[in-house]
Formats: structure tokens, sequence, C-alpha cells
């Protein structure tokens, strides 16, 4: 009795011991990964350093699923800058090309007008019912670099639930089950 | 420690560290190229120039564009974006920023171009400042890589006016 005793108290230690350390490592991958974000958050100033192109209104330069990278300075906002702004009342943040600026002498503050690339027309038909201007805090960032193909893994995984879910229930399991 | 799973997952984590050194040198390299370009632009005629009824300044142009653009592009240039804004200062604004014309080029071999052309965008000013007013015309380009990060600088041409009169 006391063998058998003994054996299972120390197999139950061993589990215990495991299950700890696979739950510090996945604690570990999670906050390593926030504070990453959260990092490039402070460095660039702006709340969403990293967008994913959702339309084709800039191509040929940036397709769907090309994710661009964004900062947002104190300097002024000028023509030609591509912009990533949010119009009132809507969710989904607008990728293009700054093509007018007025900025006014007293104050500095700034009327800007966006088109996309690809686009017709500018953007006056896109913003709020009455808005002819954007202004500065429309405007979440300005983009400074460009990396392809990328952001299809997020696309895919707002389109399709699933295969995130999958996704991240294999990860899960590789990650409880990998032994050291 | 040497099963599928280990070995696909090291193979990959390696892959992906190679594409992403190689696209942050891909970018890095763009900082060599030797970039001479070069622009004249004339106006050729002021098709009309009047007052909207709600009170804006609003002029017509018609403008010769003559660019070289070619050394901006490297092996690492998906397409570059050249495009002229008129830029003036009013007593409200202490800068105006109008684009008249744009243009995607996606090769070296249409970067070096001429062309004749009336303003693609409205040229309207907010408010009524623009009788006699002296601008500039500027060229700007902003350079759109295949990876990595975006250049963009401008020429800017001064001594432009525009005439005292509405026409």
């Amino acid at each position: 009795m006391g063998w058998i005793g003994e054996t299972m108290d120390s197999i139950k230690s061993i589990k215990i011991r495991q299950l700890l350390t696979q739950a510090v490592t996945l604690g570990m991958i999670v906050t390593s990964a926030l504070i990453i974000w959260k990092g490039l958050m402070c460095v660039t100033g702006t709340e969403s350093p990293v967008v994913v192109v959702l339309s084709g209104s800039m191509e040929p330069g940036f397709q769907r699923g090309d994710i661009l990278f964004l900062t947002m300075t104190k300097e002024p906002i000028r023509t030609g800058e591509i912009v990533v702004f949010k119009i009132d009342g809507r969710d989904i943040p607008i990728v293009h090309r700054a093509i007018e600026v007025h900025e006014r002498k007293t104050t500095g503050a700034v009327d800007v007008l966006t088109k996309g690339d690809n686009n017709e027309v500018d953007d006056i038909g896109l913003y709020a019912d009455g808005q002819m201007w954007l202004h500065r805090h429309h405007i979440m960032g300005r983009a400074v670099a460009f990396l392809p193909y990328v952001g299809w893994v997020t696309i895919i995984m707002t389109e399709k639930p699933i295969i995130k879910y999958i996704l991240i229930g294999a990860l899960g399991l590789l990650v409880i089950t990998s032994k050291d | 420690m040497h099963s599928f799973g280990y070995r696909a997952n090291a193979l990959l984590t390696f892959a992906v560290t190679i594409l992403a050194f190689i696209c942050a040198i891909a970018s890095f390299s763009d900082n060599f190229s030797n970039q001479t370009p070069s622009a004249q632009i004339q106006i050729l005629n002021i098709n009309w120039f009047q007052k909207q009824p709600h009170g804006n300044d609003e002029v017509s142009l018609t403008l010769n564009i003559t660019a070289d653009l070619q050394s901006l592009f490297t092996w690492n240039t998906k397409q570059v974006f050249a495009f002229v804004a008129a830029e003036y200062k009013t007593s409200k604004n202490s800068l105006n920023q109008v684009s008249l014309w744009d243009a995607i080029i996606p090769e070296k071999e249409q970067a070096n171009f001429w062309i004749q052309i009336s303003n693609k965008y409205r040229f309207i000013d907010q408010g009524h400042n623009l009788r006699g007013k002296e601008f500039n015309l500027t060229l700007h380009w902003h350079v759109m890589p295949k990876t990595g990060k975006m250049f963009a600088d401008k020429i800017v041409m001064s001594g432009y006016r525009l005439p005292n009169a509405y026409r």
C-alpha cells in the first residue's frame, strides 16, 4: 500500500508541476504578444500600428491582404501622404491618399481631402453626411512601410471564423501536450 | 525532440526568418540608389477663372509637365505615384495644397514623360483669394516598394501667378 501511495503521489506532483509550467508558458506567449503590440503603440504613437488593407481602392500600390505600418507623429499632414482615417459613426478605417490640405494660420487646424489612387472620384461621398473635410481627429496614422500578402491570415480568419478556432485549438493543444 | 512536428516547426521558423531578413535587406538597399529626378512645369493657358456662387474662387489651367523620374526606380520599386500640387498662402491659411494632376507610373520606361493636360482635380480656394495670387507648383513623388519602407520627396517650382481679374 505504502509503495503504491508513494508512486501515486509522485505522479500527481509531476502532473501538477507540468500543468503549471504549461500554464506559465502559455501566459508568457500571450503577454509577450501584448507587450509587443502595446510597445509598438507607444513607439508609433497610433492606436493601431499595423493595419490590413481590405479594399482595392489603392491598387496597384496596395492590394487586399497587404499590411501597412503606421505612425502618428506631430508633423503636419501634407498632400501625397497615405493616411488612415475613421469616419465618425463607422468602425472600419480607410486607407487613402491626401490630395488637398488647407492649414489654418491661427489654430494650425487642417482640412484634408482624400482619394483612393484607384478610385475615379475623391472621398467626399465616403465621409459623413454634409462632411466636406477630414480633420486631425479623424486621422489615425500615416502609412510608412508596407508588407505584401501577410494580412491574408487575418482576412481569412475574420471571414471564416471556424479556421480561427481550429488554429487556436491546435496551437493550444500543441502547447499543452508538448514536452519540454 | 526529433519528432515530425518539431522539425516542421523549426523549418517554418527558419524560412520565415530568412524571408523577413531578405525583405529588410531589399528595403534597406533602396537607401543606396542615386536619385536625380528632374521636372519642368509650364502653365500654357488659364482656361477660365471665376468666383463660384457660394464665394470660392475656382480656376482651370492647362499644364505642360515634363519630368524624368527614371532614377527613382530600383529593383524593389512596385510603382511611383507622381502628382502636381499648387501651393500657396492666404490670409486665413498658412498653407494650401491642392492636387491638380496625378499619375501612377508602374514601370521605369514610362517614368520619362511629357504631358499636356488641364487640371484633373478642381482647383478651388477656401475663399476668394486667388486673384493675382502667387503660387508654387510642386511635383511630388511617392515611391511604393514591393516591400518595406516608402519614400517621398518633391521638386518645388516657384514664380507662378494667377491673373488679376476673373475671366
